[in-house]
């Protein structure tokens, strides 16, 4: 049996989080991610779950990390300018390897912007927002369905990896209704308790980097800190050895496992001499895109990166090692399009098609800009 | 087929709802495809609302409207305002009570366009004693003049969409559009 609804990419998102077992949500409204606090206000305590209107995003983030220090997965949901608040409590998350899931639905911007209008300018901010040595998973959805998808596969990734991951959506996939299928069958990674109190170190340095998290009340012996932590946990900021170790492994368990943790979608790219890379809902459009191309005999691809951060290079290397040109299209000046230029190294072909304004790139404008590139 | 659906009117006066009831009806209950979308402004009330609603029998890429093949006019503003993007041959319905036919008439005769009278407000007043409930008639007269949804669907999606103990209500004002046109 499966659940089929016509709702809003933001009630997904809050579904998938109660679906993947989120049972504490802590924020602070804001336009146009709001719908998220309020789908989750309403159905949390309905699970036996928590949901408090904190009273800004700074608190916010710290309330869901102590939450999931707590024991209970934890949620909050954004926009930019709240992000923006949000990003001293996002690295003290990433040193203290606390599992948390963070939603942008991206705005206008720099600053207050455009509340009600969309744009991805936020693609940075959640790669390098707070300071310091850190590698963030960051999952772009471009339907309601994958709202909801990878809000369940955000907190599957924060248990597995012990990280804070970020669903970076934006206005249109926020607000945009459409069909969604809820099978009963989802996979849920539950968190992994350590076994024995007997010589626990929290902060281990094992080989796969990520160790068991105790809950506080269980009787660990367990000491939370921004600080440079020894595998206790204990404050051991001068010592050289013990904070590379220690900032090395956070950041390896995710390299280390970009093979899993990586997803990129694509169609025609084998034969294509361009290929078009983009994300969240301007996939819509470069699929249609590609599709008209291609019925006028053009060989053009498209790569949809499912998660932008850690970057897919090897999937984008493999897919785009024999086109001529890569158009990046997005929701900003060129953010994504600096990585992509980075990966592939070869500046001179690739190209951006960057919107801002607040309205999603249109299939005709993404084939104008081809078109100019020679047509192919 | 595609189908490019919009509906333009004030904040407040449930255009949204529509939208979100032929979205429903299509997907849900009619086993196609549809995407919903909105654009609004941040004032709650009495700004403009813009819904659009795209339905067809294949996957849809690109969710937004560019050339409504149905316009829908709930104020003038609307009309006025979004009439330009009108497919040749497309199909307009207006509410006359808030809207004004002649002050689009040179376009709507260029473009070869379909006018369709549906007096939602009117008839809300009269024959409901609501006139919240304008924007369930406007849905009676579209689904019967375009044939986009079906009327099961369309009551179906009603139901599941109102609020709970207004559903006789609003299935009497569908009734009501339903049977103007």
């Amino acid at each position: 049996m499966s659940e089929e609804l016509f709702i809003q990419g933001n009630e997904a998102c809050a579904k998938g989080a109660i679906r993947a077992g989120c049972r504490f949500f802590a924020g602070y409204p804001i336009t146009p991610s709001t719908e998220v606090a309020e789908t989750l206000a309403r159905e949390l305590p309905k699970v036996g779950g928590s949901f408090v209107q904190m009273e800004d995003e700074i608190a916010s983030a710290g309330a869901i990390i102590g939450g999931s220090w707590g024991g209970t997965k934890s949620m909050t949901a954004t926009s930019g300018p709240g992000l923006s608040l949000m990003q001293e409590n996002i690295g003290y998350a990433f040193i203290t390897e606390t599992p948390i899931v963070v939603v942008d639905v991206q705005r206008g911007s720099p600053s207050t912007g455009q509340p009600t209008m969309a744009a991805q300018g936020d693609m940075m901010q959640a790669r390098w927002g707070s300071h310091g040595d850190y590698e963030p998973i960051a999952l772009s959805p471009s339907s309601v369905q994958e709202f909801f998808d990878f809000t369940v596969k955000a907190f599957n990734l924060a248990e597995e990896y012990r990280v804070p991951v970020f669903v970076m959506a934006d206005e249109v996939v926020g607000h945009m209704r459409e069909k969604i299928v809820i099978d009963d069958d989802i996979e849920i990674v539950p968190r992994k308790m350590p076994e024995s109190k007997e010589d626990f170190l929290p902060f281990k340095n094992i080989e796969n980097g990520t160790n068991p998290m105790p809950s506080f009340g269980q009787g660990f012996n367990i000491h939370v800190t921004g600080l440079t932590h020894d595998e206790r946990g204990y404050p051991d900021t001068n010592n050289p050895d013990t904070h590379d170790a220690l900032v090395q492994r956070l950041c390896d368990k995710v390299l280390n496992n970009t093979d899993k943790i990586c997803s990129v979608k694509s169609k025609y790219c084998d034969d294509a001499d361009t290929i078009i890379i983009s994300y969240g809902a301007p996939v819509r459009s470069v699929i249609e895109a590609a599709r008209k191309a291609r019925a006028e005999g053009n060989k053009v691809g498209y790569i949809k990166l499912d998660t932008p951060w850690p970057f897919p290079e090897k999937q984008v290397l493999d897919l785009a090692a024999d086109a001529s040109n890569i158009v990046v299209v997005e929701m900003n000046l060129g953010q994504m399009y600096y990585e992509v230029n980075r990966v592939l190294r070869r500046d001179a072909n690739v190209h951006l098609v960057g919107k801002i304004g607040g309205l999603m790139p249109t299939p005709d404008e993404i084939l104008s800009k081809i078109n100019k590139l020679g047509g192919k | 087929m595609r189908t490019e659906i919009r509906i333009g009117g004030f904040g407040g006066q449930g255009v949204i709802l529509a939208g979100i009831i032929l979205g429903k009806a299509a997907s849900i209950f009619d086993k196609n495809e549809a995407v919903q979308t909105q654009s609004y402004g941040p004032e709650a009330r009495g700004g403009a609302s813009k819904c659009e609603v795209v339905v067809s029998d294949a996957v849809i890429d690109y969710p937004k409207v560019q050339r409504p093949d149905i316009l829908v006019a709930m104020s003038n503003e609307a009309l006025i305002k979004y009439i330009v993007d009108l497919k040749d041959g497309a199909t307009l319905i207006v509410d006359p009570g808030t809207t004004d036919i002649e002050d689009v008439r040179e376009f709507i005769d260029e473009h070869n366009i379909k006018v369709f009278n549906a007096p939602a407000t009117k008839t809300a007043n009269d024959e409901i004693g609501l006139k919240i409930v304008a924007n369930i008639v406007m849905v009676g007269a579209i689904t019967k003049i375009t044939g986009i949804i079906s009327k099961d669907a369309a009551i179906e999606s009603i139901k599941s969409s109102v609020p709970k103990g207004t559903e006789e209500k609003n299935i009497k004002a569908f009734e009501a559009g339903y049977n103007l046109v």
